[in-house]
């Protein structure tokens, strides 16, 4: 049996969760306080997500730089390939939030949007 | 060509420039930094000794007591800031005492005025929070505290607006006199040729002076560690505390700075590097434990930054005044050590006098002695604000909020002649960034408005000249795509 | 110059929360005065995700965060000044303050909220040695530059302090291309964030170095490395485990201030240990009608907090305005922090003025697991809680009904604690 210990990310309790796991399969999942422990506890052992925030060029503004996150979780292991994408996107003001940035990034199937109002 | 070139634009170097520029004559100030006031000028203790240190006879006692002297109507002239808040030398053991004795009848035949023995009562009574351990105290009312800064920025302005050349980024490498006598100059920056050369370069005078005389001399610098305080506890003393002089120095003082801040230093460690300005956890817990036994509750937790100077120390522990016998010409100002900061204004009138009589120099019609600082806004009424603030709305913009200092005052400071090009530049005309969050606020505030006010790139904003670059290149462009 | 009800100081989350709770709890005469060009404070900075779960139940992004609160502002029309900064507030609540369309100005208020949130300890406090070169930066300066305004400021990255800016900093130093060394951390435990530990640290591979500190920093221009070493018990360095970390850059995240620097020469009571005010239920500080909320009162972890106490600051200004202040019958009942508890938000409780729930906030001074917060009503213990973890970096909290405390008949102090058992 293999046991995996991980800290829950889902909010800033940040419950030490342990997973049992034999052959990839999880037996168990211990010391989370609510449900999304559990989940992510799962899900970090199998397919570990993140949502990446960073900036974007923006021209037609005073503000020079946008800034942006994916629209929802992107497989960890795109981070580098997203961010790639992201340091050369540009934007055009006025941008809302939400504004969809870059559609699609790096093949993830997930956009990049606009956090910010610029006028 | 030039009649005279200065090397060293510190407050030695700033203050014969001054002198000199009331005669017509080419004068050039070479300096390796960037600004005015980039060495031994910005870090030390910021007194006007009043004189009683001093060996009886020496250079360092005589134009100690003449720079006091002159320092009062030099700061009026040159608009900044100075203050005879006075000197104690304290004791906190009584078989001191006599010590104390000692420097009074030093100070007496050094010609320092109005100094007075104090009993235990007395000095309490002036200070009362001094240790419960002092004994008693030798009061000097004539002493001073100044701003380095502005007293050494104020002398190169007044002497630049009166026709000094500054050439600054210009290293002095190697000096050479030809046959018909002329001194020439090689720095980073191409040649300078000289009918004189005054020798202000501080830790390096002994460099240049050992280049040109077969009289070695020999500067050690002696760092100074240095402690400054929250203005919150500036007013704990308002006397400058020296504890019993030794051989190294005047020992570690605490006293109040004219900004209202309180320091405590500094060390006295010689070392070998002319550029070691670092500090170390050593001298720092020294000013700590040191500066504790002259004052009750040193608020040591109020500590806003720390820093090290390099006092240009020579051998002989004296100033070296004048023309070196084997170099024509060729005029030291070398080994200005403390009290140099105080002896500065009489070192420029002896020297200008000097060089006026060597030279033949004659008077300029139009000079003028007197000039404006950089405007402060610092307990202006609401009146007095908002006419400035019409005048120029950039004084309603609070950029350092630690030390109130408005866009405005940014604005002059890096307008005014020989202005400031790095955020150090501004933090010493201005104070911004002195404050108590120590530029964490304003510095981003700061470089911007250098960059739109010197149109330059960020990238090329300094905090101090040279390589100090604040930011290397923008997100997104060159050198940010290697993740 | 328009005169105003209630006037607040600063347009960061705090102050907005306060302006949008005092407008809906009926005052029409607000007016928020802002340093910065834009509302928002530093959340418009902070452009990474995880504020707003217990507000809004979703993760935004700081900017975003802001905007629901500075959209409500708009919406409400609620005054605002940007650009402006507060240079004086009087004991009788005259706001003095400056710009430059209005010049410098005063405002007669009936009621002030502080919400002039923090600043960053630099390194002049944190007393390391060395030289002074370009390339020291706090964490927050920093990501200011790199976040808003779009520069680099290193490539070569040493943070010291494991406080969240300091943690969020390195994976967005690490996003844009430089190489982030170390976190070195003088305590033996992190004032992060659990989740940035493992998002900003851990996934990218950057140690983090408990009981380290920086000893020596080299470079006389621009920083050019830094002397780590192992510190002791007492946080002094071991001689022996100094190492070299060859960096341009070293990025402090070693804590924050409180900026009450206007609170003080108002003449409000601060308490030594949050470096902020005295508050009340109501979060009205020692003058009455100054009231306090965020990042100025007390350090927070989370915005949500932060927005939910401001809230109440500004319910209660505007209950202030309207009624002047409500006298309390009985005597006030002091909050109490023991043990490991280093304080409490607020230190007195009146009944009067109090509503349905007591939310006590307060901070520990070391990492408890598997410990109790336990609540003593006049020695009573009243609530006896199991928590996994208590660590410093984590704001807590316990909640105590009204009916709670006006069953404790003459009840005269409330302590919080921490117990082992």
């Amino acid at each position: 049996m293999e046991k995996r210990e991980l800290t829950c990310i889902g909010c800033p309790m940040g419950c030490l969760v342990t997973v049992e796991m034999e052959n990839g399969e999880i037996l168990n999942v211990t010391g989370n306080t609510c449900k999304i422990g559990d989940t992510y506890a799962r899900k970090e052992v199998t397919n570990p997500t993140r949502i990446v925030t960073s900036t974007v060029m923006i021209e037609g503004s005073d503000f020079t730089r946008l800034p942006v996150k994916t629209a929802s979780d992107i497989p960890k292991s795109s981070i580098f390939a997203v961010m790639e994408v992201i340091n050369h996107a540009h934007a055009k003001a006025p941008v809302k939030i939400g504004d969809v940035v870059i559609k699609d990034v790096a093949g993830t199937g997930v956009d990049v949007v606009a956090t910010r109002n610029i006028a | 060509m030039y009649d005279i070139i200065i090397i060293g634009a510190g407050v030695t170097g700033a203050a014969v420039a001054r002198e000199l520029s009331r005669y017509d004559a080419r004068i050039c100030v070479l300096e390796r930094e960037e600004d005015v006031c980039c060495g031994t000028s910005k870090a030390n203790s910021a007194i006007v000794h009043a004189g009683f240190d001093a060996a009886e006879g020496s250079l360092m006692a005589r134009f100690n007591v003449r720079g006091n002297e002159l320092m009062e109507d030099l700061a009026k002239d040159l608009d900044i800031p100075f203050r005879r808040n006075g000197s104690l030398v304290v004791c906190i053991h009584k078989e001191e005492l006599d010590g104390l004795q000692e420097l009074y009848d030093r100070g007496v035949k050094n010609g320092v005025p109005d100094l007075r023995i104090l009993s235990k009562e007395e000095l309490l009574e002036m200070e009362p929070n001094l240790s419960d351990n002092a004994e008693g105290a030798l009061y000097a009312p004539t002493g001073g505290i100044i701003c380095p800064f502005k007293l050494n920025i104020a002398l190169a302005e007044n002497a630049f607006v009166n026709g000094v050349e500054f050439r600054f980024n210009t290293r002095a490498e190697h000096l050479s006199r030809d046959e018909e006598g002329l001194w020439h100059i090689r720095t980073n920056n191409g040649e300078y040729v000289t009918r004189y050369v005054v020798n202000a370069a501080g830790l390096y005078a002994d460099f240049f002076h050992n280049m040109v005389s077969e009289k070695k001399i020999h500067i050690t610098p002696r760092r100074g560690d240095y402690c400054i305080l929250d203005k919150e506890t500036g007013d704990l003393v308002d006397k400058t505390i020296f504890p019993q002089p030794s051989k190294m120095g005047k020992g570690i003082l605490v006293a109040p700075t004219i900004h209202g801040n309180l320091f405590v230093g500094p060390t006295a460690i010689d070392i070998d590097d002319k550029e070691g300005t670092a500090t170390t956890a050593e001298g720092i817990a020294q000013l700590i434990e040191k500066g504790g036994m002259y004052v009750k509750d040193l608020p040591i937790r109020k500590v806003i930054t720390s820093f090290a100077g390099l006092r240009a120390h020579e051998d002989g522990h004296e100033f070296i005044l004048g023309e070196v016998e084997d170099a024509p010409h060729f005029i030291d100002c070398a080994g200005i050590e403390s009290p140099g900061l105080t002896s500065c204004p009489a070192i420029g009138e002896y020297i200008g006098g000097m060089l006026r009589d060597k030279m033949n120099l004659t008077e300029k019609k139009d000079w003028k002695g007197t000039r404006k600082d950089v405007i402060s806004t610092e307990g202006l009424s609401l009146e007095e604000r908002n006419k400035l603030i019409r005048e120029n709305p950039a004084f309603g913009t609070i950029i350092c909020r630690c030390e109130s200092v408005t866009e405005g005052e940014i604005l002059d400071a890096i307008h005014r002649p020989l202005g400031a090009r790095s955020l150090d530049g501004v933090k010493r005309r201005t104070r911004a960034g002195m404050g108590r969050c120590q530029a964490g606020f304003c510095s981003p505030r700061v470089m911007e408005i250098l960059q739109r006010e010197l149109n330059l790139p960020m990238e090329e904003i300094t905090k101090t000249g040279g390589k100090s670059n604040m930011v290397f290149y923008r997100t997104k462009e060159e050198g940010g795509h290697t993740a | 110059m328009k005169s105003y009800d209630i006037v607040i100081v600063g347009g960061g989350p705090a102050g907005l929360a306060a302006a949008v709770a005092a407008k809906k709890a009926g005052n029409d005469s607000i007016l928020i005065l802002e340093r910065d060009h834009e509302l928002g404070g530093i959340l418009n900075q902070c452009i990474h995700n995880g504020f707003g779960l217990h507000t809004f139940k979703e993760e935004l992004t700081g900017p975003e965060y802001a905007s629901r609160f500075i959209d409500q502002v708009k919406e409400l029309q609620i005054d605002y000044k940007l650009n402006t900064m507060v240079m004086d507030i009087a004991a009788d609540k005259t706001v003095t303050a400056m710009n430059r369309e209005d010049g410098m100005f005063q405002i007669p208020a009936k009621a002030v909220i502080l919400a002039m949130g923090c600043r960053e300890r630099p390194r002049g406090a944190l007393n390391i040695p060395g030289y002074r070169p370009a390339g020291i930066y706090s964490a927050g300066t920093a990501q200011r530059l790199v976040n808003i305004e779009g520069f680099m400021p290193g490539k070569e990255i040493v943070i010291l302090g494991s406080g969240d800016i300091g943690l969020i900093m390195a994976r967005r130093m690490t996003f844009e291309g430089a190489k982030v060394q170390c976190v070195a951390e003088l305590m033996p435990y992190s004032g992060g964030l659990k989740r940035n530990i493992v998002q900003c640290l851990d996934d990218y591979g950057i140690p983090l170095l408990l009981s380290h500190t920086v000893v020596d920093i080299k470079g006389k221009e621009r920083v050019e490395g830094v002397t780590i070493a192992e510190v002791d018990e007492r946080s002094k360095p071991v001689p022996g485990t100094e190492k070299f970390y060859s960096c341009d850059t070293l990025m402090l995240s070693t804590g924050l201030i409180p900026e009450n620097e206007l609170s003080r020469s108002a003449g409000v009571d601060m308490n030594p240990v949050t470096n902020g005010p005295f508050v009340n239920e109501s979060f009205e500080t020692s003058i009455e009608g100054v009231f306090a909320c965020g990042n100025v009162l007390h350090v927070h972890d989370l915005v949500d907090y932060v927005s939910e106490e401001a809230a109440k600051a500004g319910e209660h200004a505007a209950a202030y305005v309207k009624a002047g202040r409500e006298a309390a019958s009985a005597e006030e009942i002091r909050v109490k922090a023991t043990g490991g508890a280093r304080y409490t938000v607020p230190t007195t409780v009146s009944l009067d003025r109090l509503g349905d729930l007591l939310t006590v906030r307060f901070r520990v001074g070391a990492v408890y697991k598997d410990a109790f917060v336990s609540v003593y009503l006049d020695g009573e213990r009243v609530t006896h809680q199991k928590k996994r973890i208590i660590a410093p970096g984590e704001m807590e909290q316990v909640i105590l009904k009204k009916e709670q405390l006006t069953a404790h008949t003459g009840l005269k102090e409330i302590t919080v604690t921490v117990e082992t058992e």
